[in-house]
C-alpha cells in the first residue's frame, strides 16, 4: 500500500526538473494569482509551479530548509512578508527594475521584499448616510455607538490597521480607542470584509470597515447579483489618520533563501511590477497598482483620490504583536 | 511501532513549545483564558448533549421501531456526515441572514418592507454554534449506537421482554446501559472534532481555545506559544477520555456467543408512527438537507454564471485518490493497533493503544506543523545524505511526494479507525480467539478467519468515516501538499478564503457528492451485518 501511494503521489507531483521553470510559494489565492502568471508564462515560456498554502508558508518553508524548492515566496499582508525576513528565509534582490517601480515606504530597506499591489483599508458607509469624511480617529466617537461593522479584530488586515494607529499615536491612546470602537460596534466583531457591506444592506450597521478591492469585486456583478446589491447600498469613503494618510496594506513577494531558480524568481519578480502585470492586479482583483502612473480601475477610482499613509510599512509591522495582544486586552472578538 | 508514528509529531510540538515564549501565558491567563475556556466548555457541554440526544434516539428510533420511511431514514441519518462542518456554518449564515431568503419570507409575511424595520437576533453566537455543530456531528453517535443495537439488543431486550417489561423500559434499563461504550465513543469523536474546529466557530463568532492557539501562531507569529497552548488542550483531552474510560473500567460488554442477530421491530401505529418519521426526519433535514439543497442552489446559479471549472474533475480525483490510499493505510494500522491491544492486554498496550489516539485530539494544523516539522527535518537528513554519498539531490522526498500528507491523515484519523476496529472486536468473545488457537491456528490464522468475518462491518464503517473525514480534511492537506497538487477541500478554501464563496460553491457540491457515496455504502453495510 505504501508502496502504491508512493507511485501514484510522485507522479501526481512528477514535473520538478525541466529547465524553464520555477516553483512559487503562495499564500494569496491562486484564483488571484493565476492570471499574472499565465500572463508571465506567455511572455516568457518559464513554467511556474505553484502551491498555495495559507498559514504555514513561513513554517513549510522553513521545516524544508535547504532542501526547499522554493524560487519566490507571495504573500499578503506586509507583517506576513517581514516574518519570512524576520526567520531569515528570504535574500536581498538587487534590481533597478524593481527599485524604480515600487516606492520606497512599500518595500523592504534591505529590499528583502517588495509590494506588488495595494488595498486601501476604508469605510463603506449606506448609501443614504449623511457622511462625506472621516478620520480613524473618529471610529471610536460615541456617535458611532452600536452602528459599526468589522471583521475579527485578529485579522491581519485589522491589526495591520490598529498596528499604524500604534504607529501614530501610542499603545495607550490605542487602548483606549479600541475599547471606544469595540462598544460602537453593532453585531460582534466576525465574518469576511464583503459581509460589512452585505450587513449595512441587511439594516445591522450603519458603517463598516473593509479593503478597497471588495467594493470592486461586489459591484462589478463578478460575484453575481446579490453582491452587486450589496456593493451598491454601499458608498466608500477614504478615511485618514489625523496626521496622516489612508492605511494602506500590501501583498508582495521575496525571493526564498535556498532559491534554486532564482534568477527565474526575479525575473517573475520583475514581471508583476510591469506595466502589464499592474494592469491585471487593477483589473482582475481592483487593487491600487503599487507603480506610479499605472491605471486604476474605474470602480476603484470613483473613491477619489488615494492619499496613502507616508510611514514606512516596516514601522507600522513592527508594532503587530503588541496590536494582536490589544485586541485581546479590550476583548474586541469577545 | 505505530503508536510511536503519532506520537513523532506531538514530540515536535513539544520541541517548539520548549523553545520558549515570553510572558505569553500571563497575557492569556488575564485577557484570554477566562472567556476561551467558558466557552470551549460551554460549547462541547452543548455539542455533547445534542449529539448524545439525537445520536442515541433516532438510533433507538431506527431500531426499535417500524414507522413508515424507516429503511430511507437508516442512512439517509448519516448525511449530515457528508458535509464539512464548515459549508454547514456558511450555508446557515447566508440562509438566515437578514436578506436571506428564511427572513425575507417572514418579512414579507408580516409585511415589512426594509431589514431595517424587522429582523431575527443573529446566528452568530454561541446557542447558533451549539446546534448547528449537534445537527451535523451526531452520526458520530448514531453510527455506533445502532451498530450496537442492531447487534447485540436483540437477546438482551428479548429476554426483558419476556420478563414483561415496556419498550420504553426496555431503552433506559437494557439499550441505554448496553449502548455506553458506544455512546461514549460516538461523543467523544464528535467533542474532538469540536474542539479542532475553526472555520465554523470562527464563522460563528466563538472564541474558543482553538481560535487562541491559531491567534498566537499566525497574529503573533509565536508558533512556540501556539504549541504550548495546544499540547496544554491534548493534556486536557486526554484527561477527559481516560476519566470516562476509568468510569467503566469494570463493565465487559461482549455478550453472545451465538450468532448476532437484529431485534424483531415493534411496528408503531397511529399518531405515533408519523411522530417516529418527523422526530428521524428532523436531524436531517437540518443537518443534511437543508444546507445541501442551498448548495446544490448556490452552485446551479454559478454554474449558469460561470460554467464549470476544468480544474474540478482532477481535483475530484486528486481527492478520491488519495482519501482511498490514506483510509486503506490508516484502517491497517488501526486493525494492528487495536488487535494487539486485544492479544496483548498488559497495561503497556492500553496506553500505547491511548497514544495512538492523541492525533484526533489535536486541532488538524497544529498536528500538520508536528508534522512538517519532523518531515521537513527527515527530507533534509535524506537530501543531506544523498548529496553527500551519491552526489545527486533528491528534493523533498516526504512532502515532495504526498507521503508527509498520507503520513499526516494517518496520525490524525488513527483514533477512528482503531475506535471502529475495537467496536468490532470487543463484540467477539474471547472463547473465539481461544477455541481458534486451541484448534492450532496461529495469530494471523485467527486473524483472518475468526477477527475478519466478525468484525466486517464495523471495519468497512470505520473505513468509510476515515474515508470521509480525509477527503473533508482541509488543515494537514493545505499545509503539506506537493506543488500542483489541489483538492477539492483546498480549492474551497482558496476560493473562501478570499471571500468569493460563489465560485466555492461547485466545489463544496463537490465535496458532499462524493462523501455521500461512501456514507450510502456505511449504511449498506451496517444493514446487512456479516
Amino acid at each position: 500500500m505504501k508502496l502504491a501511494s508512493v507511485i501514484v503521489l510522485a507522479s501526481l507531483a512528477a514535473g520538478a526538473a525541466e529547465a524553464q521553470e520555477l516553483n512559487l510559494y503562495t499564500s494569496r489565492e491562486p484564483g488571484l494569482v493565476e492570471p499574472l502568471l499565465a500572463a508571465f508564462t506567455d511572455s516568457t515560456g518559464i513554467k511556474v509551479n505553484t502551491v498555495f498554502l495559507k498559514d504555514g508558508l513561513a513554517e513549510r518553508v522553513a521545516s524544508e530548509g535547504e532542501s526547499s524548492p522554493a524560487d519566490l515566496l507571495m504573500a499578503v499582508d506586509a507583517g506576513n512578508l517581514a516574518d519570512l525576513v524576520d526567520k531569515g528565509l528570504t535574500q536581498p534582490v538587487e534590481s533597478e527594475v524593481l527599485a524604480a517601480a515600487v516606492p520606497e515606504n512599500l518595500r523592504d530597506p534591505g529590499n528583502q521584499w517588495f509590494a506588488l499591489s495595494m488595498r486601501a483599508r476604508v469605510v463603506y458607509a449606506a448609501s443614504d448616510l449623511d457622511l462625506d469624511a472621516i478620520t480613524y480617529e473618529d471610529l471610536a466617537n460615541p456617535e458611532w455607538k452600536g452602528r459599526i461593522c468589522i471583521r475579527s479584530g485578529q485579522h491581519p488586515y485589522n491589526t495591520a490597521l490598529f498596528s499604524a494607529f500604534m504607529a501614530h499615536h501610542d499603545a495607550a491612546a490605542t487602548e483606549e480607542w479600541l475599547t471606544g470602537l469595540k462598544t460602537n460596534l453593532a453585531r460582534q466583531a466576525g465574518g469576511g470584509d464583503r459581509d460589512g457591506a452585505k450587513d449595512i444592506l441587511g439594516g445591522i450597521c450603519d458603517i463598516a470597515i473593509a479593503n478597497s478591492y471588495y467594493v470592486g469585486l461586489m459591484r462589478s456583478g463578478k460575484g453575481g447579483e446579490d453582491q452587486k446589491a450589496w456593493g451598491e447600498a454601499i458608498k466608500v469613503i477614504l478615511p485618514t489618520f489625523e496626521n496622516g494618510g489612508t492605511h494602506v496594506n500590501i501583498s508582495g513577494a521575496a525571493v526564498a533563501k535556498h532559491a534554486p531558480n532564482r534568477d527565474q524568481a526575479v525575473q517573475l519578480l520583475e514581471f508583476l511590477v510591469s506595466d502589464e502585470a499592474q494592469k491585471i492586479y487593477a483589473e482582475a482583483n481592483y487593487e491600487y497598482p503599487v507603480k506610479a502612473g499605472a491605471a486604476i480601475d474605474p470602480i476603484i477610482a470613483s473613491f477619489g483620490d488615494l492619499k496613502v499613509d507616508p510611514l514606512p510599512l516596516t514601522d507600522i509591522v513592527k508594532n503587530r504583536q503588541q496590536a494582536s495582544e490589544l485586541v485581546d486586552r479590550v476583548g474586541f472578538d469577545n | 511501532m505505530i503508536a510511536g508514528l503519532v506520537l513523532v509529531p506531538v514530540l515536535a510540538l513539544g520541541w517548539q513549545a520548549a523553545q520558549g515564549s515570553d510572558g505569553l501565558w500571563s497575557h492569556l491567563a488575564r485577557h484570554v483564558l477566562p472567556h476561551a475556556l467558558a466557552q470551549t466548555a460551554l460549547l462541547m457541554a452543548g455539542v455533547g448533549v445534542l449529539t448524545a440526544g439525537i445520536g442515541t434516539g433516532v438510533a433507538w428510533l431506527v431500531t426499535a421501531y417500524d414507522f413508515p420511511g424507516r429503511r430511507m431514514l437508516e442512512w439517509a441519518l448519516l448525511l449530515p456526515l457528508a458535509v464539512p462542518t464548515y459549508i454547514v456554518a456558511y450555508a446557515y449564515l447566508d440562509m438566515l441572514h437578514p436578506l436571506g431568503p428564511f427572513q425575507s419570507a417572514i418579512r414579507a409575511v408580516l409585511g415589512y418592507d426594509s431589514p431595517r424595520d424587522f429582523r431575527l437576533p443573529d446566528i452568530r453566537s454561541m446557542t447558533g454554534a451549539i446546534l448547528l455543530l449537534g445537527l451535523v456531528l451526531y452520526p458520530y453517535v448514531y453510527l455506533p449506537v445502532r451498530a450496537m443495537f442492531l447487534t447485540q439488543a436483540a437477546n438482551l431486550v428479548e429476554v426483558a421482554h419476556t420478563l414483561g417489561t415496556t419498550r420504553r423500559q426496555i431503552f433506559h434499563r437494557v439499550a441505554l446501559p448496553l449502548a455506553r461504550p458506544a455512546i461514549a465513543v460516538g461523543v467523544s469523536l464528535a467533542l474532538m472534532e469540536t474542539l479542532n474546529d475553526i472555520g465554523a466557530s470562527e464563522f460563528l463568532g466563538v472564541r474558543s481555545l482553538t481560535i487562541s492557539v491559531y491567534t498566537t501562531w499566525v497574529t503573533r507569529s509565536d508558533l512556540a506559544g501556539a504549541s504550548q497552548i495546544a499540547l496544554a488542550m491534548l493534556v486536557l483531552v486526554v484527561a477527559l477520555i481516560s476519566i470516562e474510560r476509568w468510569a467503566r473500567r469494570k463493565q465487559r460488554y461482549s455478550v453472545s456467543a451465538q450468532r448476532a442477530r437484529p431485534m424483531a421491530r415493534q411496528p408503531l401505529a397511529g399518531p405515533a408512527r408519523w411522530g417516529a418519521l418527523c422526530l428521524c426526519l428532523l436531524p436531517v433535514v437540518l443537518g443534511f438537507v437543508l444546507p445541501a439543497a442551498y448548495l446544490a442552489v448556490e452552485a446551479w446559479e454559478r454554474f449558469r454564471f460561470a460554467g464549470l471549472s476544468p480544474r474540478l474533475w482532477a481535483e475530484a480525483q486528486n481527492t478520491f485518490v488519495l482519501s482511498a490510499l490514506a483510509t486503506a493505510a490508516v484502517l491497517a494500522c488501526g486493525l494492528v493497533v487495536a488487535l494487539a491491544a486485544r492479544l496483548f492486554p498488559q497495561r503497556g498496550m492500553g496506553a500505547i493503544h491511548r497514544v495512538a489516539s492523541l492525533g484526533y485530539a489535536m486541532p488538524g494544523t497544529i498536528l500538520a506543523l508536528g508534522i512538517l516539522i519532523a518531515a521537513g527535518g527527515l527530507d533534509r537528513w535524506i537530501g543531506r545524505t544523498a548529496r553527500a554519498a551519491f552526489d545527486i539531490d533528491p528534493g523533498l522526498v516526504l512532502i515532495g511526494s504526498g507521503l508527509a500528507l498520507g503520513y499526516a491523515y494517518l496520525a490524525r484519523f488513527l483514533a477512528i479507525s482503531i475506535g471502529g476496529v475495537e467496536a468490532g472486536l470487543t463484540r467477539i468473545p474471547r472463547s473465539y480467539d481461544q477455541a481458534a488457537r486451541t484448534l492450532g491456528h496461529g495469530i494471523g490464522s485467527t486473524l483472518r478467519h475468526v477477527h475478519l468475518p466478525l468484525s466486517r462491518a464495523a471495519l468497512a464503517a470505520g473505513g468509510l468515516l476515515v474515508f470521509v473525514d480525509c477527503m473533508k480534511e482541509l488543515s494537514a492537506t493545505l499545509l503539506l501538499r506537493p506543488l500542483n497538487f489541489e483538492t477539492l477541500a483546498t480549492h474551497l478554501y482558496g476560493e473562501a478564503a478570499r471571500g468569493t464563496y460563489e465560485e466555492a460553491a461547485i466545489a463544496a457540491l463537490a465535496i458532499v457528492a462524493v462523501g455521500i457515496l461512501p456514507v450510502i455504502l456505511l449504511a449498506r453495510v451496517g444493514r446487512a451485518p456479516a
